[in-house]
């Protein structure tokens, strides 16, 4: 199967737009939680085929942007340690901390460096024996099975020399913390397709039965978004609120029972401090004792650096929905992606990344 | 194993050897010959083209070519995009100690073919060796001279409102190719650097008679980069049509894991028109019959406004903004 490319029809986008166009009556405001979805409705200009009463918001679901300035912070004074080597995910190096960038200080000759997989980190620390080898442990679920991998490996190779400095996060808790908000108005969700492919279906039920929300797993393909969007509008004309999973070529009703077992090997659940949204009980992962070892904080003695507010940046109100990167007086002015104030226009997953990017067709 | 070391940099007899021994060996013409601190050429009427590039490129084999074929080829196709017949070109090292002197001359000799492929003679040249660490293997600097003729009048601030936008094949293939190799990928594709030389195919293009307004190749910052600067140069917008543009299949599934863009990703051997609307099927004609240009396509129309915006329309109908890259190409984290 061409997935680039059938998942891309462009008779079939028209239909489906077609159908939602006919069950659009009132005005419905969708969350697309994850960054990747955000970015694929703007890559394939779905925004402007949609029709008004239909408004997608983009939610919390972006790994750089949601970490926490502080975060950057500890991690550029770790790397003026001689006896570190920093590695991280790539759009990570480019997220501004109160001063400068990872990217920075990899520019000042300071050992920071770009790995695709964490288990890349590992084989650093093997390979220089006399260095920590710190990573950056950013992101959700989908993330956390490779992180917690490292670990474990790292752990049966007794390799003494690797840490990972914490900031993991899980979704579906987040995503109950944006529902309960009384201003955020939400009326159904587009759930991370990613993520779901590794904890499945059952995390988001509360959705449906608690909180009376239609939610759609969603695959990124334009086809996946509309199908997502469909199922919410025809849930909300038939009151019959569930959890639909309309991406079952990757993921299963009990998700990714391997990775899975081993996120709960490893971490344990914890309150994790999210940018512009702050601690939310519940929603991060942490180590678990037998593996504090390989805590760099713990580690190395170091303290957390404090949370400094960025002034004038809204990426909190954003990340929550509830503003539009358009909202903010810093956005294509002070803030760009060439030097970026708040996190979400960092990644190329954040909402105002997308919204500078690829922008919106004015006629 | 022969290694470069200081004293190849250091003027006395190694260095000497070396120009006799590589240089002068694959590089000997009457110009050359004439071993002064300058060389003299002879008399050009017309008006004088000059380009310069400087080539870093890791690593510096690569399928589908090495950093000396590029540099040369690099140049060349520069000067060619102003229309100009090219040359001359000069050649500088900058060479890290402990480079093998056999990859030096594999890199000298792929200069050579280039040269010749393209016509132009090697005239001047200089090598410098660094201490190991202060440069990565080598580092080539070429500078081109070429002729153009009369009346030639081609850049990035000639598009119109109607104008056609037409590549010359495939976008994407010499960046993605290099990134396949780079260290901590182990993508087994068989993606080759796009490296070629445009001069010929810009000749037939010109002696169609045609009215060409901008001739560019689409190096660093791909096409996305290279048609905001000429939609800024010219006050125009334009709008591509995505479905029109050529992309590999393997290009497109790596872009698509790295989540990168193909648009925004360095090309080699291609070339851009923007050419008037009655000529363009006729310059399409041409690229398509010349044999780096099969995969030819018209890609996109020149607008007045909005001025300074380059639009797609997307396959399935959306249009957006192809913005100028911003900062380095990053790979996501999930």
């Amino acid at each position: 199967m061409k997935y680039l490319t059938e998942f891309r029809d462009p008779a079939l986008t028209k239909t489906l737009i077609q159908k939602i166009e006919k069950k659009a009556i009132q005005e419905v405001i969708i969350m697309e939680v994850c960054g990747t979805h955000t970015m694929s409705i703007f890559k394939s200009g779905l925004r402007g085929l949609l029709p008004p009463q239909v408004r997608l918001i983009s939610g919390p679901g972006c790994p750089v942007c949601v970490t926490p300035q502080s975060y950057i912070d500890t991690a550029i004074q770790l790397t003026e340690r001689q006896d570190v080597i920093l590695t991280a995910f790539g759009d990570m190096l480019r997220v501004p901390g109160t001063e400068g960038s990872l990217m920075a200080q990899k520019s000042k000759g300071r050992d920071v460096r770009m790995v695709y997989s964490p288990m890349d980190a590992v084989q650093l620390a093997l390979d220089n024996p006399h260095k920590e080898v710190v990573f950056l442990a950013v992101g959700f679920e989908t993330t956390a099975p490779a992180i917690a991998l490292s670990v474990d490996q790292a752990k049966k190779a007794d390799i003494h020399n690797y840490s990972i400095l914490q900031s993991i996060k899980t979704m579906p808790n987040t995503m109950e913390a944006l529902v309960v908000e009384e201003d955020i108005q939400i009326h159904g969700f587009l759930c991370p397709g990613h993520v779901s492919a590794v904890i499945g279906v059952k995390p988001y039920r509360f959705l449906s039965e608690k909180y009376g929300l239609p939610a759609v797993i969603a695959g990124f393909e334009s086809l996946d978004i509309l199908m997502g969007i469909y199922h919410i509008l025809d849930m909300m004309d038939k009151k019959d609120y569930k959890v639909v999973n309309e991406y079952t070529r990757l993921v299963s009703e009990e998700g990714n029972l391997k990775a899975l077992e081993m996120i709960t090997k490893i971490f344990e659940v914890t309150a994790s401090v999210w940018r512009g949204l702050g601690s939310i009980e519940g929603t991060g992962l942490k180590l678990k004792q037998e593996y504090e070892n390989y805590d760099t904080v713990k580690k190395l003695g170091i303290q957390m650096a404090s949370e400094q507010p960025v002034k004038g940046c809204i990426c909190g109100e954003i990340l929550k929905g509830k503003a539009c990167p358009l909202d903010c007086r810093l956005f294509s002015t002070a803030c760009t992606p060439e030097n970026p104030v708040g996190a979400c226009m960092v990644s190329e997953e954040g909402t105002c990344a997308a919204y500078y990017k690829y922008g919106e067709f004015r006629d | 194993m022969e290694l470069i070391t200081l004293a190849h940099g250091s003027g006395g007899k190694s260095s000497h050897q070396l120009i006799e021994g590589l240089f002068y060996k694959y590089f000997r013409n009457d110009i050359l010959e004439q071993r002064n601190d300058a060389s003299v050429l002879p008399e050009i009427l017309g008006r004088i083209a000059v380009s310069t590039d400087s080539f870093v490129i890791h690593p510096v084999f690569f399928p589908g070519g090495d950093i000396g074929k590029l540099s040369v080829y690099g140049t060349v196709n520069d000067l060619a995009m102003s229309g100009a017949k090219p040359l001359y070109i000069t050649a500088a090292f900058i060479i890290e100690e402990g480079f093998p002197l056999k990859d030096l001359e594999k890199i000298v000799a792929s200069m050579s073919e280039a040269a010749k492929a393209a016509e132009v003679k090697i005239i001047a040249g200089d090598t410098k060796v660094v201490e190991a660490g202060s440069a990565d293997q080598i580092y080539i600097n070429t500078t081109g001279i070429g002729i153009l003729p009369k009346d030639m009048n081609i850049g990035g601030q000639n598009a119109k409102g109607g104008d056609k936008i037409l590549v010359s094949g495939t976008l994407g293939d010499h960046g993605t190719a290099i990134m396949a190799l780079r260290k901590g990928f182990e993508f087994v594709t068989d993606l080759e650097s796009d490296c070629g030389l445009l001069s010929g195919m810009i000749q037939e293009i010109l002696q169609a008679g045609a009215d060409i307004k901008v001739l560019r190749d689409p190096t660093r910052g791909g096409l996305a980069a290279t048609l905001n600067e000429i939609s800024q140069q010219s006050k125009v917008g334009m709008l591509l049509e995505e479905g029109a543009i050529p992309v590999k299949q393997a290009v497109r599934s790596l872009c698509e894991i790295l989540g990168l863009d193909p648009l925004y990703i360095a090309n080699e051997g291609k070339l851009l028109v923007i050419a008037a609307e009655e000529d363009a099927e006729r310059v399409l004609a041409v690229m398509k019959n010349h044999p780096l240009g099969k995969d030819a396509a018209m890609i996109g129309t020149v607008m007045d406004s909005p001025k300074g915006q380059v639009y797609l329309k997307t396959e399935i109908g959306g249009t957006r903004i192809l913005h100028m890259p911003a900062g380095e190409l990053l790979p996501r984290i999930c």
